[in-house]
C-alpha cells in the first residue's frame, strides 16, 4: 500500500485538504478528491493537454504531476476563469463568440494554456498563439477558431 | 483570420436558421461544467478493466482467475463463460460469402482463440483503480501462439492461415457498367496508378468511458460515450434480457468520428453491473484505445483510367483490397461505400470495379468519418491529376469537363437527382487562392494541388432509416424538444433548437433540447453517416410544422381571423392589426382540444438491398460535393512539408448554422491533413506498436494553417431548409490535394500515405529518373 499523505491545494480559490496516496496524480486528485472534473483525462502521459491546469500560474499537465509534489500550491482550472457571478470570463467569452469549442473535451485545458500565454502580457502574433497552444491537441475544430478566440481575447485585454 | 464566405444561389427569408449563432451547448463546455461520460461518479461505484491479448494470433490454453480474485478489493474476475450470451453479431445483407446474409460474430470475451493484439479476454471488477491495476496483471492466461496473417492480399492467397473457419474473404463487391474493354481500346490516352492508404485512429480527445447502474426499476442503465444509443438492443441480447430493460444515455460526447459507432465499453459495463448489482465505471486508457479499438481500413487502390484527347473520361477500372482486421464489424459496408464512390464526382459510363476485404490478424477496422468513401478520393483524384498532366489540361478543367450534373448516373446505377455545384466549388477555391506563392528561400519548392470529392449523406436506403422527435410547448411559451440524437460535438442538438426556433418563432434561449436517451427521448438513430441533420432535423421540422398548424388553426377558429394570415412571432400569434399573446394562444389550444405537443417521424428514402454484383437505382439518399486547394512548400533537402494555405469549398445546400458548418469543414480538413502527412497505426506482424499519442501524431496547432472555407448553398439538399450533410465530406480531399501539391512542387507523385518526409524525398529523387511519370 502506498503511504498515506495529506495534500492541501487551493483549487480556484477554495482550500481543499484531502488524503492522497504518494502515487496519486494531480489530475486524479482534482477529479476524484476535489470534485474538479473540468481537467480531463486524454492520454495520461502529458501529450494531449486536456488536463492542463495552472499551478501557481504556470501551465502544467496534471496527469504527469503527483498531487503531493505540488502540496500547498494554488491550482486554477477552467472553472477558475469564470466571473464571480458564474458567468463566463473574458477569455471564455471569446471562445464562446468565436465558436472555439465543438466536442468541448479539449476546451478546459486549451483555455488554461491560453490563459497562461495571455498572462505574460506579451502581444502574440497568430503564429505565436499557435506555438503557445501546440501542446494542447484538438481533434474537432482545426484550431482556427481557437486561435481566433485567443487573438480576440488578447485584443480585448489590451483595450 | 477572415471569416468564411457564403455564396447562395437560392435566397430564402430566414430568421434564426442560417444565422451564425453560438451553439447552446457552448456555455457549459467553456465553463468546464459539462459532465462527459467519465465525469460522473457514484460514491459506492466499482471500477472495471479489461485484460487483453498480448499477441495477435493464439489459442488460449489456460485461464485462471484465482490469484487475481484474491487481491484485496477485487469483486470478480469474469471470462467468456460468465457472459450469458457471449457473442456480438454483425449482419450484412447482400453478402454472399456465406449463404444469404453474412452472419459474422465475435465473442464479448474470447474463450479459446484470440485473433488480434488487444482482444478482450477477461474483465476484472474491483473497488478501486489500484486494486484493478494489481489484479489485471495477475489474471493468469496462457497462450499458444498460432501462425497469423497480416496483409489482406496474403490472407486471400491459397494456404494462408485462416483467421476464421469460413475463410479469410469477408466481403466483395463488383460493378460492371457499359463496355469497358471497348472504351479502353478506343481511348486516346490511358493513365494507371496504384495507391495505398494506411490504418489510422480516430484519436478523439475523450477516450472511451462510461458509468453503469441499475436504476430504481431495475433497468440496466449505461451512461456512455457513444454515437449509438440503440446499442441498448445489443446489450440486452448479450445479457439475455428484454430490450426494454436496458437504457443507454449518451451525454455530450468528446468526439466520435465513427470510433464510437460500434460498442466500446457497453457490453463490459453491462456485464459488470449485471453481475455485481452495483454501479460500475469503466474508463479506457488512451493506450487501450489506440491498441484495440477498430481503425480506418488500410486499402490498396489500383486505377486505370481511359480518356479522350480532350480529357473526357470514357472508362475506368478500379481494384480495391481492404484490410478488415480480425473481425467483421462494418467492413463489408465500408467497402460498399468505397465501391459506390470509387469513380468520384465524375461521369464515367464504362466501369469495371472489383473490391474485396479480407480478415487478417491486425486490429479490426470499421467506421471512420468518410466510411470508405474517403480512401478512394486519394485514388480517383490522383488519376485526374495524371490525366491532366498527360494531356496538358489544367487540373481544374479536367475536373469540370467530367463533373457530374443532375440527371447523370453513378456507376452503380443511381441517378443524381439534385443540382451539383462541383464546378462552382472548383472556381471558388481557385478564385479565393489567387496566385501560387513563391518559395521562401533556395532549395525550397512550392506546389499547389486541388482535389474534389463526392460523399453520400444519410444511411443506405434499404436500412429503412427513420428518426423521431417530440416537440412540446410549455404553458409559458418556452419549448421542449426531445430527440434521441447523440451529440458528438458537431452541434447536433443545437441545430435542432435552431430549426425549432425558425419554425415556431421561439427564441433559442427559451428552447431546451433533451437528447441521446434510449428510454426517454424518441429514437432518432445513429449519429453516423452524416445523417442526423437530414433525419432528426427533418423529424423536428415535421413536429414543429404540426405544432404551428395546430396553434394557428386554433387561434383562427377562436377569433375568426383567417388562418392563412396568421404568423407565429416570438411570444405572440400575429396578423395584420391582430396580436394574441402566445400563452393565451396555447390556452386556446387546450380549451379546444388541440395538442400543443407533437411527435414527428421522418423516414429516409427507400430502396432495395444490393447484391454482390452491384446494380441499383438508389443506394444513398443523396450526396455532398466539394473541392479543396492546398499550397505547400517542400524542403528539397529534408523532405519536410510546410502547409502554406488551405481553402475548402462545399455545397452544403443550406447552412443551418454557418459557424457549425465552418467548424465541420475546418475540423474535417485538419483530420484529413493528419492522415495525409502524419498519422499511421504502426503494426509489426499484427503487434500494434502504437502505444501513445507521443507516437501517434495527430496535427497540433503548429502543423496546420488557418483553414479558409467557402460555403456554397444550392438549397438542393434533402435536409430541412434544403441542407445537405457536411460531417464527413470535408475529410475526403486533403490527402489527394496534398499529394497533388507535392507532385506540383517536386515533379513526382507520392502514392503511399502518410506522405512522410522520407516519402517526399523519394519523390524528389524519382523526378526525372527512368520510369518517372511527369
Amino acid at each position: 500500500m502506498s503511504q498515506a499523505l495529506t495534500v492541501t491545494l487551493v483549487v480556484n480559490g477554495r482550500p481543499v485538504t484531502r488524503a492522497a496516496g504518494a502515487h496519486l496524480t494531480l489530475l486524479r486528485w482534482l477529479r476524484e478528491e476535489a470534485a474538479a472534473t473540468d481537467p480531463k483525462y486524454g492520454c495520461g502521459e502529458g501529450i494531449c493537454g486536456a488536463c492542463t491546469v495552472l499551478v501557481d500560474g504556470e501551465p502544467v499537465s496534471a496527469c504527469i504531476v503527483l498531487a503531493a509534489q505540488v502540496d500547498g500550491a494554488e491550482i486554477t482550472t477552467a472553472a477558475g476563469l469564470l466571473e464571480r457571478d458564474g458567468s463566463l470570463g473574458p477569455l471564455q467569452r471569446a471562445f464562446h463568440t468565436r465558436h472555439a469549442a465543438q466536442c468541448g473535451f479539449c476546451t478546459p485545458g486549451m483555455l488554461m494554456a491560453a490563459a497562461a500565454m495571455l498572462s505574460t502580457g506579451h502581444p502574440a502574433s497568430r503564429e505565436e498563439i499557435r506555438a503557445a497552444l501546440h501542446g494542447n491537441l484538438c481533434r474537432c475544430t482545426g484550431y482556427g477558431p481557437i486561435v481566433d478566440a485567443v487573438e480576440a481575447a488578447q485584443q480585448e485585454g489590451r483595450r | 483570420m477572415s471569416a468564411g464566405e457564403i455564396r447562395s444561389s437560392k435566397a430564402e427569408e430566414l430568421r434564426v436558421v442560417h444565422q451564425p449563432l453560438p451553439r447552446h451547448d457552448q456555455q457549459e463546455k467553456i465553463a468546464g461544467s459539462t459532465r462527459y461520460a467519465g465525469d460522473l461518479a457514484f460514491a459506492d461505484m466499482l471500477h472495471a478493466r479489461l485484460v487483453r491479448a498480448p499477441v495477435p494470433s493464439a489459442k488460449i490454453t489456460r485461464r485462471d482467475a484465482a490469484t487475481a480474485a484474491a487481491v484485496p478489493g477485487v469483486v470478480c474476475v469474469l471470462f467468456g463463460e460468465d457472459v450469458p450470451h457471449n457473442v456480438i453479431w454483425v449482419d450484412v445483407p447482400g453478402q454472399t460469402v456465406e449463404v444469404a446474409a453474412l452472419k459474422a460474430s465475435m465473442e464479448v470475451l474470447a474463450t479459446d482463440r484470440v485473433r488480434f493484439h488487444g482482444e478482450p479476454v477477461a474483465l476484472v471488477v474491483a473497488d478501486s483503480e489500484e486494486a484493478l491495476g494489481e489484479a489485471c496483471d495477475l489474471v493468469d492466461i496462457e497462450y499458444e501462439e498460432l501462425p497469423g496473417v497480416f496483409d489482406p492480399a496474403e490472407a486471400l492467397a491459397p494456404g494462408a492461415p485462416a483467421v476464421h473457419a469460413q475463410g479469410n474473404l469477408l466481403g466483395e463487391w463488383n460493378i460492371d457498367r457499359g463496355g469497358v474493354d471497348e472504351a479502353f481500346a478506343a481511348a486516346d490516352v490511358i493513365v494507371e496508378g496504384s495507391y495505398r492508404t494506411q490504418a489510422v485512429d480516430h484519436a478523439y480527445l475523450e477516450p472511451e468511458a462510461g458509468l453503469g447502474w441499475l436504476d430504481d426499476e431495475g433497468v440496466l442503465t449505461l451512461r456512455v460515450a457513444t454515437q449509438v444509443v440503440e446499442h441498448y438492443r445489443d446489450v440486452a441480447r448479450i445479457l439475455g434480457i428484454p430490450d426494454s430493460r436496458v437504457r443507454v444515455i449518451a451525454p455530450y460526447v468528446g468526439g466520435g468520428f465513427g470510433g464510437k459507432e460500434d460498442m466500446t465499453v457497453e457490453p463490459y459495463l453491462a456485464l459488470a453491473v449485471w453481475r455485481t448489482r452495483r454501479p460500475v465505471r469503466m474508463q479506457w486508457t488512451r493506450q487501450e484505445s489506440l491498441l484495440a479499438r477498430p481503425k480506418r481500413h488500410a486499402m490498396t487502390l489500383r486505377y486505370k483510367t481511359a480518356a479522350r484527347g480532350d480529357g473526357t473520361i470514357v472508362g475506368q477500372e478500379v481494384d480495391i483490397t481492404a484490410d478488415s482486421g480480425a473481425y467483421a464489424y462494418l467492413s463489408a459496408l465500408v467497402l460498399l461505400y468505397s465501391s459506390v464512390h470509387a469513380c468520384g464526382p465524375y461521369r464515367v459510363d464504362n466501369v469495371r470495379l472489383r473490391a474485396r476485404c479480407a480478415y487478417t490478424n491486425n486490429p479490426p477496422t470499421s467506421a471512420f468519418r468518410g466510411f470508405g468513401g474517403m480512401q478512394v478520393v486519394f485514388g480517383y483524384e490522383s488519376q485526374m491529376d495524371l490525366l491532366a498532366r498527360r494531356l496538358q489540361i489544367s487540373a481544374a478543367d479536367v475536373r469540370k469537363r467530367n463533373a457530374l450534373a443532375r440527371g447523370d448516373v453513378l456507376p452503380v446505377g443511381q441517378p443524381i437527382e439534385t443540382e451539383v455545384l462541383l464546378a462552382q466549388t472548383i472556381d471558388a477555391v481557385c478564385d479565393r487562392a489567387g496566385d501560387k506563392p513563391h518559395p521562401s528561400r533556395p532549395r525550397r519548392a512550392v506546389g499547389r494541388g486541388i482535389a474534389s470529392n463526392i460523399q453520400s449523406y444519410g444511411r443506405l436506403v434499404w436500412l429503412n432509416d427513420s428518426a423521431a422527435a417530440w416537440v412540446g410547448w410549455q404553458l409559458d411559451g418556452s419549448l421542449t424538444v426531445r430527440c434521441g440524437v447523440p451529440d458528438i460535438g458537431g452541434g447536433q442538438a443545437s441545430s435542432l433548437a435552431q430549426i425549432a426556433s425558425e419554425v415556431l418563432g421561439t427564441p433559442m434561449e427559451r428552447i431546451t433540447v433533451h437528447f441521446g436517451d434510449s428510454s426517454l427521448t424518441p429514437l432518432a438513430g445513429t449519429t453516423t453517416a452524416t445523417r442526423q441533420l437530414l433525419m432528426s432535423g427533418n423529424a423536428v421540422y415535421e413536429a414543429c410544422t404540426m405544432l404551428r398548424a395546430g396553434v394557428l388553426g386554433a387561434v383562427a377558429e377562436a377569433t375568426g381571423q383567417p388562418a392563412d394570415g396568421l404568423r407565429l412571432e416570438p411570444g405572440a400569434v400575429t396578423a395584420e392589426g391582430f396580436e394574441m399573446d402566445l400563452r393565451e394562444a396555447l390556452v386556446t389550444c387546450r380549451r379546444r382540444n388541440v395538442p400543443i405537443e407533437a411527435l414527428g417521424t421522418f423516414f429516409g428514402p427507400k430502396g432495395k438491398p444490393v447484391v454482390r454484383d452491384l446494380r441499383a437505382d438508389r443506394v444513398f439518399p443523396d450526396f455532398t460535393f466539394g473541392t479543396h486547394l492546398c499550397d505547400l512548400e517542400v524542403d528539397l533537402d529534408t523532405g519536410k512539408v510546410r502547409l502554406l494555405r488551405y481553402v475548402a469549398a462545399h455545397d452544403v445546400g443550406r447552412a443551418i448554422n454557418p459557424r457549425s458548418v465552418e467548424g465541420q469543414i475546418s475540423g474535417g480538413v485538419v483530420q484529413g491533413l493528419g492522415m495525409a502527412l502524419l498519422e499511421e497505426v504502426t503494426l509489426d506482424n499484427g503487434v500494434n506498436l502504437t502505444g501513445g499519442l507521443f507516437q501517434y501524431l495527430i496535427p497540433a496547432s503548429t502543423d496546420v494553417p488557418d483553414i479558409e472555407t467557402v460555403i456554397l448553398e444550392s438549397g438542393e439538399g434533402l435536409g430541412p431548409f434544403g441542407a445537405r450533410g457536411i460531417g464527413e465530406p470535408p475529410i475526403g480531399p486533403p490527402s489527394a490535394a496534398v499529394a497533388s501539391a507535392i507532385h506540383d512542387a517536386v515533379g513526382s507523385r507520392p502514392v503511399v500515405l502518410p506522405i512522410t518526409p522520407e516519402r517526399v524525398l523519394a519523390c524528389v529523387d524519382a523526378a526525372g529518373q527512368p520510369g518517372w511519370i511527369p
